[in-house]
């Protein structure tokens, strides 16, 4: 009996009305854990029930703690009839079970009814008292820290990092139960939701023991998502990077802090100051390399396996692999992290952490989808013990390839990896991405402290090359380049693979910052920007969007038309990034994400990623137009109109995003350096044989010219809505990674989004031009509607935006969109300078900000005034509000502000009138913290002092009154305002103020207007937190969250 | 091809006060583009007019989720749903509550049913508001009236209390349900030239000395109605007028004071006996509930229009009315001087308002009639 789970029902309030007869309700509480109910009493006649329960005790097995949420369910008391349900609520006492997480969940929840929606809140107290358990082969893993966030957690520090942990579970979908024939859409429901919660405590429970089994105590990059197969099942899956964090506490000597977290450093360091200062007095030493690769490995994993048997050939390849993977495990143990895969979900990562980067490397697989063999025969997990095999394998199969493709680009390792699947009926397809990598093997390794001495890493990654994983002859060469130190600033750009051995063409030129080493002409990474990174001027984001339209078919010929399609998907995407990278004069692409949805009768594909310029890569030529057809005057013409205005871009955008590289010459450099009008050539793909298209990938590259040959009206087309992306808006910066390139002084106005809209293509007779037509308007519609709608923040930037797109059912588009806007202010000049100091200096700045020594020169005044300057409007509204408290506050100390004063106006309300803000806020006395949502793994403006656990909900809801509730618009859009709110609610109860690295994974809406019926899905997580304004010298949690409400400008973005 | 959906949430939620204001003015989601196209929001920040129709749909939305909350405004204080800053959601409540004087004008002082309610089109007709606007206002008026009905303690606190009103708008309301409760007759054609504030200024007289809560502050429903018992020891004031030594006593006095301070002194002793029998008369009358009603009208019919045909002054009636209403503690028979004041005091002040709002509006048609025959003469 390892623990005890203690709840107490306090209030309910806003309770709807039950009995019609006395507009009153008779409420009562059933709290639930595991198989154990209690009940308070009645609370008569009253929509403010005060119940002040006993304390429930449930004495249960930290597997279970892990596993269950704590259910509690609102009930109206009826003496004649059967009690009616109000609405439960599910709280997930995961955090409790961690000791540096939450000690108590406490606070006002909202209760939900999947058909009503939320329907008033309940007061609930929850406590867990852990017993030691000595016993060493138990089933839980309480204890290991999971994060959402896919980079070291500020306020931690990475001691080592052991690698990839995955697992899925499977179980009949409730949905799809011969009882849900007989039981109410509630109990249909409710029985999902609590299925789901189940699995996925079931999971991390499981990745927990992993990670404990590797020594780790913690999981970053958590990324959980679930597949609803259907008939098939539910399958919840799970990858993340298991750790071994330390927390970093304040009080510790900040030298330190400094060396042993660079990673705390180096990311503040992207939004606090500008990326050149960003250098720490660490050297390191790197080696050089490239690439461009994303295109001939997509798609590679497309083609062969499809069908439920893999075939002969397949078969054989796994055990292949499984044997190899065997014999690697036994051949090495001690570099635990790279045991199978060498993969990690991370993003962003501390100084010095990525060596090299090679590029994007991709597999997608289509499978069809196997029926439950023996429906409703049991629903215990276990019943489907066989089920999980078969999804690992497929998984295991892609991985493999992954694996194979960073080997085959010189790389060691994966990262910025991630994972997904489109569904449609029984097709399934399978895809996985990351960036292939070297990764610095100091951070594997116990005890990384002695960073200094340069033998000991050489001999540490000598001894990595043992490692069967990676042993192949280039790592001799990368090693002996090892000691040669480059700068961080263009370090990883340089290629990892040998440049005679090029595993892809590619232009090779020495690199632009070091003049060294060799880089490729374009890079394509999904991680973040490195902090550290050279860039020139500003990023923004670049989409391609494609639409495929295919026959309807059922199994394996479905199967067969979609894996045959995807290639050519993949290269039309890929060429349109091209394009429009270098139509805005840019040469990287960070945050790449290729979603490839697939519908009944066509294919989606959206590719999303952020375009820098880094200093270190060549400029990237022009784009040149050629017609097929020579000597026809009028189409000569025509080309050259197109040409115009595609240089005229080019050049509007240089001066947008502010890119004015260093002129360099031939004999700077020492080497032939592609003149700036260098070209590649690219065909575009119009042939049909899909044997042309793998082998069409850039070979091309190695002739000189970019040119785009207009050969038929398709391309005309193309270059049209090459040309017709709007401009975002003056004042607007949008991007896909966590931050913009380019913007360092982020000012703490943050409003998190979500937007979904949803197309119905009603012509029938669509062409693929039409539907790409459709598509783009669509993402780009979007995109102005969010600058129109946030039009009050800037100078803004959108950063993370996030697009999900799906064919919900035939004929239908949906897109969905999360993203926040961040303010920052417009005024750069003084920030890059006042960040200039180096490091030595900040050292002797006190202990909290040392840090953080980027953020220790806290903002100079002149930016603080710039801001509210800015602001004009907010900040008078803002400073009469402030007055209007003034003036009810009894007294108003200033006591901590003082330290900065030319904070005044923005500065970190004193105590005192904070009080009296939140008494405000909540007019009745009652008071409701602030939350903040964002997707990022930071709030601007302050600093994370503790991670209070994950926050992993999802729920359906469901109308049969569609029109009353305001169509299907105004039924989602209360849900989703209902789902944040339950998160809202949560993280408050567990004493946080807000959420970094939010995520809608899911959001999935079934309609039927003419039944006027809806039901949707939704699926969020994220990191409950409490985070402190930067300057703020003694937190306490709420009085931050609410100084920071009413200072943040933007907050209440109009 | 359509769009299905479309919906944008923000964890703070947006909204647009312009966009507000519309909503609450009961423009349709097409109307309230065209108004903002109108206003140029487009041109400030490269928007379609799809983008416009987008963001104001969802406005609208989010409006009409919130209304729920706005109409018990403590609840979106404390409310999970919406994340709204403390200072926003003020302003909501305060615009939701906010009304058009020319409405108010139309229906104060009746009764606050189905009826009037029904006649909601007609009043919305003459006074150029949408009928979804007047029903906002109507309900708003209602809904606030029975809150506060029941509520014990100052009325003008209560709604201040409970819907979070500013003072300014809550003392409003109080005059709203005061009027409402009370069923002052402010439609006749003879009190048009009042405006809504004039009354609220006449309510807030009334409340503050006429209802039980003016002297005793712990009695219920103090605050709405009129103190019977001091209805009923008005009657004593007749004495005034009917004792004829009483009478004379009190002109003689008033005169005496007045002399040399204006120019009408000789109407004013006229017509002495005929106002402070129709005063008097007013006070004496009041434990009928009819004329309670009629107690603004009756000011004006017996009081106001007789000055106004001797062509007193403001300051004239300032005058008179001071000194009519001190020399009554000069007379030593005279017994109800605690009763006479506070009847006085409203009587005075609002008589005051009236007559200078007269004062006023026929001051501007004079300026405007003199206009008009200097152009003829012309």
């Amino acid at each position: 009996m390892p623990g005890k789970l203690k709840a107490k029902i306090v209030a309910g309030r806003h309770l709807p009305v039950m009995d019609r007869a006395s507009d009153l309700t008779d409420a009562f509480v059933e709290v639930k854990f595991g198989n154990t109910t209690f009940k308070t009493d009645v609370c008569h006649k009253s929509l403010n029930p005060q119940w002040n329960s006993e304390w429930f005790k449930f004495e249960v097995d930290d597997e279970d703690l892990q596993d269950e949420p704590l259910q509690v369910t609102v009930l109206d008391h009826d003496t004649y009839s059967a009690n009616d349900a109000i609405g439960k609520v599910y709280i997930d006492i995961d955090p409790l079970l961690c000791s540096e997480a939450a000690s108590v969940i406490s606070g006002w929840f909202p209760i939900y009814d999947t058909i009503h929606g939320i329907r008033g809140e309940i007061n609930v107290l929850v406590k867990v008292e852990l017993f030691n358990d000595l016993n060493r082969f138990r089933q839980s893993s309480c204890g290991v820290k999971f994060f959402c966030t896919a980079s070291i957690p500020r306020c931690y520090r990475a001691v080592l990092v052991h690698g990839f942990v995955e697992e899925l579970v499977v179980n009949e979908d409730p949905e799809y139960q011969w009882i849900d024939r007989i039981r109410t859409p509630r109990a249909s429901n409710e029985a999902r939701q609590r299925l789901i919660s189940l699995m996925s405590g079931e999971l991390q429970r499981k990745i927990g023991l992993k990670v404990l089994e590797m020594g780790g105590n913690a999981v970053v990059g958590y990324l959980q998502c679930f597949d609803l197969e259907g008939e098939s099942g539910l399958v919840v899956r799970a990858i993340g990077t298991a750790c071994t964090l330390d927390k970093l506490s304040s009080g510790s000597a900040p030298n330190t802090n400094t060396h042993m977290s660079p990673l705390a450093h180096g990311c503040r360091s992207t939004h606090n100051s500008p990326v050149h200062s960003a250098c720490s007095s660490q050297r390191l030493s790197q080696n050089f390399s490239v690439s461009v690769p994303t295109l001939i490995f997509t798609g590679m994993g497309s083609g062969g396996s499809v069908g439920k048997e893999a075939g002969p050939l397949k078969t054989l390849l796994r055990q292949q692999t499984q044997t190899a993977l065997e014999q690697r495990k036994e051949a090495y143990c001690p570099f635990s992290h790279l045991q199978e895969f060498p993969f990690f979900t991370l993003t962003s990562f501390p100084l010095g952490f990525l060596v090299h980067v090679g590029g994007v490397v991709s597999a997608r697989s289509v499978k069809l989808l196997d029926r439950i063999h023996n429906p409703g025969e049991c629903s215990t997990l276990s019943c489907f013990a066989d089920e999980p095999e078969t999804r690992d394998a497929w998984w295991e199969e892609i991985r493999q390839e992954i694996k194979s493709h960073a080997k085959a680009l010189g790389c060691h390792a994966v990262v910025g990896y991630s994972e997904s699947t489109s569904i449609c009926e029984e097709v399934c397809i399978l895809s996985a991405s990351g960036t292939a990598a070297i990764l610095n093997p100091r951070y594997m390794r116990e005890g990384c402290l002695d960073i200094g001495i340069t033998d000991h890493r050489l001999l540490r990654f000598k001894h990595g090359l043992n490692c069967p994983v990676v042993a192949d002859t280039r790592w001799c060469l990368l090693s002996s380049r090892f000691e040669e130190p480059s700068p961080p600033s263009c370090g990883f750009c340089h290629i990892p693979y040998d440049e005679l051995n090029m595993p892809f063409p590619a232009q090779l030129t020495y690199c632009y910052l070091c003049r060294r080493q060799k880089v490729p002409d374009v890079l394509f990474t999904t991680i973040n920007l490195p902090a550290e990174a050279a860039v020139t001027g500003k990023g923004c984001l670049i989409q391609a969007r494609l639409c495929r339209l295919k026959k309807k078919a059922q199994g394996e010929v479905n199967a067969t038309a979609i894996s045959n399609l995807l290639p050519f998907m993949e290269y039309e995407l890929h060429t349109q990034l091209m394009n429009k990278l270098k139509l805005r004069s840019m040469n990287a692409l960070f945050g790449l994400h290729i979603q490839i949805s697939v519908g009944e009768n066509m294919l989606l594909g959206l590719a999303s990623a952020t375009g820098v310029y880094l200093t270190a890569l060549p400029p990237p030529g022009g784009i040149q137009i050629a017609g097929k057809t020579p000597g026809d005057l009028s189409a000569e013409h025509h080309i050259l109109t197109i040409q115009k205005r595609i240089n005229d871009t080019i050049a509007k955008n240089k001066e947008l995003y502010e890119i004015n590289p260093p002129e360099l010459t031939e004999e700077v450099l020492g080497s032939p350096v592609p003149d700036s009008r260098q070209r590649s050539r690219l065909f575009r793909s119009h042939s049909e044989s899909s044997d042309e298209v793998s082998e069409l990938d850039l070979s091309h590259g190695k002739k000189d010219a970019f040119v785009l040959e207009i050969d038929d009206t398709d391309a005309v087309e193309d270059i049209h809505s090459l040309l017709t992306d709007a401009p975002t808006p003056t004042g607007f910066y949008s991007c896909n990674t966590e931050i913009m390139p380019g913007i360092y002084n982020w000012t703490s106005g943050v409003q998190m989004f979500t937007s979904v809209r949803v197309f119905r293509l009603s012509n029938a007779n669509l062409t693929n031009q039409g539907l790409n037509k459709i598509f783009t308007d669509l993402c780009e519609n979007l995109l102005k509607s969010f600058y129109f709608k946030l039009r009050s923040m800037i100078p803004c930037c959108l950063c993370q935006l996030n697009f999900t797109v799906a064919v919900p059912e035939e004929e239908l588009i949906q897109v969905t969109v999360t993203a926040v806007a961040m303010t920052f202010d417009k005024d750069q000049n003084q920030e890059k300078t006042a960040d200039k100091p180096p490091t030595e200096e900040q050292l002797q700045f006190p202990l909290e900000l040392c840090a953080d020594p980027s953020s220790a020169n806290c903002q100079p005044a002149s930016k603080v005034s710039a801001a509210s300057v800015d602001y004009g409007s907010f900040a008078d509204r803002c400073s009469t509000w402030l007055e209007l408290l003034r003036l009810k506050a009894h007294t108003i100390r200033r006591g901590s502000v003082k330290t900065i004063s030319s904070l005044e106006r923005s500065s970190p309300l004193p105590e005192g009138r904070s009080r009296s803000l939140r008494s405000n806020r909540s007019f009745g006395g009652i008071s409701v913290t602030v939350v903040k949502m964002t997707p990022l793994s930071f709030l601007p403006g302050t600093r994370i002092i503790k991670y209070l656990g994950i926050i992993n909900m999802f729920f359906i809801r469901e109308t049969t009154s569609l029109r009353e509730e305001g169509g299907v618009s105004g039924f989602l859009h209360t849900f989703i305002a209902e789902v944040f709110s339950m998160v809202r609610a949560h993280v408050a109860a567990l004493g946080g103020n807000a959420v970094v690295s939010y995520s809608m994974k899911e959001c999935m809406l079934m309609e039927n207007p003419n039944k006027n019926q809806a039901q949707c899905l939704i699926n969020v997580s994220g990191d409950a937190v409490i985070c402190v304004r930067e300057t703020d010298q003694e937190p306490t949690p709420s009085t931050a969250s609410i100084g920071q409400t009413c200072t943040s400008a933007t907050d209440e973005a109009t | 091809m359509t769009m299905e959906l479309d919906v944008f949430v923000g964890n703070t939620t947006i909204m647009d006060e312009e966009v507000y204001q519309l909503w609450l003015d009961g423009y349709t989601v097409n109307d309230a583009v065209r108004v903002r196209m109108d206003g140029g929001v487009m041109e400030e920040c490269e928007a379609s007019a799809d983008v416009l129709l987008s963001d104001t749909m969802d406005q609208y939305r989010t409006f009409q989720m919130c209304e729920r909350l706005l109409h018990s405004p403590s609840k979106l204080g404390n409310q999970l749903l919406f994340q709204i800053p403390p200072h926003r959601q003020a302003m909501l409540i305060e615009r939701y509550y906010t009304f058009d004087d020319g409405f108010v004008r139309e229906v104060l002082g009746k009764k606050l049913s189905k009826g009037t309610k029904k006649d909601l089109d007609d009043i919305g007709a003459k006074t150029g508001v949408t009928l979804k606007s007047c029903r906002r206002q109507f309900d708003n008026f209602k809904r606030v009236f029975k809150v506060v009905e029941e509520l014990k303690g100052p009325l003008v606190e209560n709604i201040h209390h409970h819907f979070l009103l500013s003072d300014k708008l809550a003392r409003d309301y109080a005059a709203i349900v005061f009027f409402a409760n009370n069923r002052f007759e402010t439609g006749k054609r003879k009190l048009q030239y009042l405006t809504f504030q004039d009354f609220a200024f006449c309510a807030g007289q009334l409340i503050s000395n006429w209802t039980v809560g003016a002297v005793d502050n712990m009695v219920e429903d103090m605050d709405v109605d009129l103190d019977k018992e001091f209805l009923q020891d008005l009657k004593e004031l007749k004495v005034l007028i009917n004792d004829k030594d009483l009478l004379d006593q009190h002109k003689s006095l008033v005169c005496t004071a007045l002399r040399g301070k204006t120019n009408n002194l000789n109407e004013m002793e006229t017509n002495f006996k005929n106002l402070s029998r129709g005063l008097v008369n007013i006070a004496a009358k009041l434990t009928n509930a009819k004329d309670v009603r009629d107690l603004f009208i009756d000011l004006v019919e017996k009081f106001i229009e007789p000055c106004r045909s001797d062509r007193w002054t403001s300051a004239d009636v300032r005058l008179y009315l001071t000194h009519y209403n001190n020399s009554v503690h000069l007379l030593d028979t005279f017994k109800h001087q605690v009763v006479w004041n506070r009847y006085m005091d409203v009587v005075k002040s609002s008589i005051n308002i009236l007559h200078v709002r007269l004062d006023e509006s026929e001051g501007l048609s004079c300026f405007m009639e003199k206009k008009k025959s200097q152009r003829w003469g012309r």
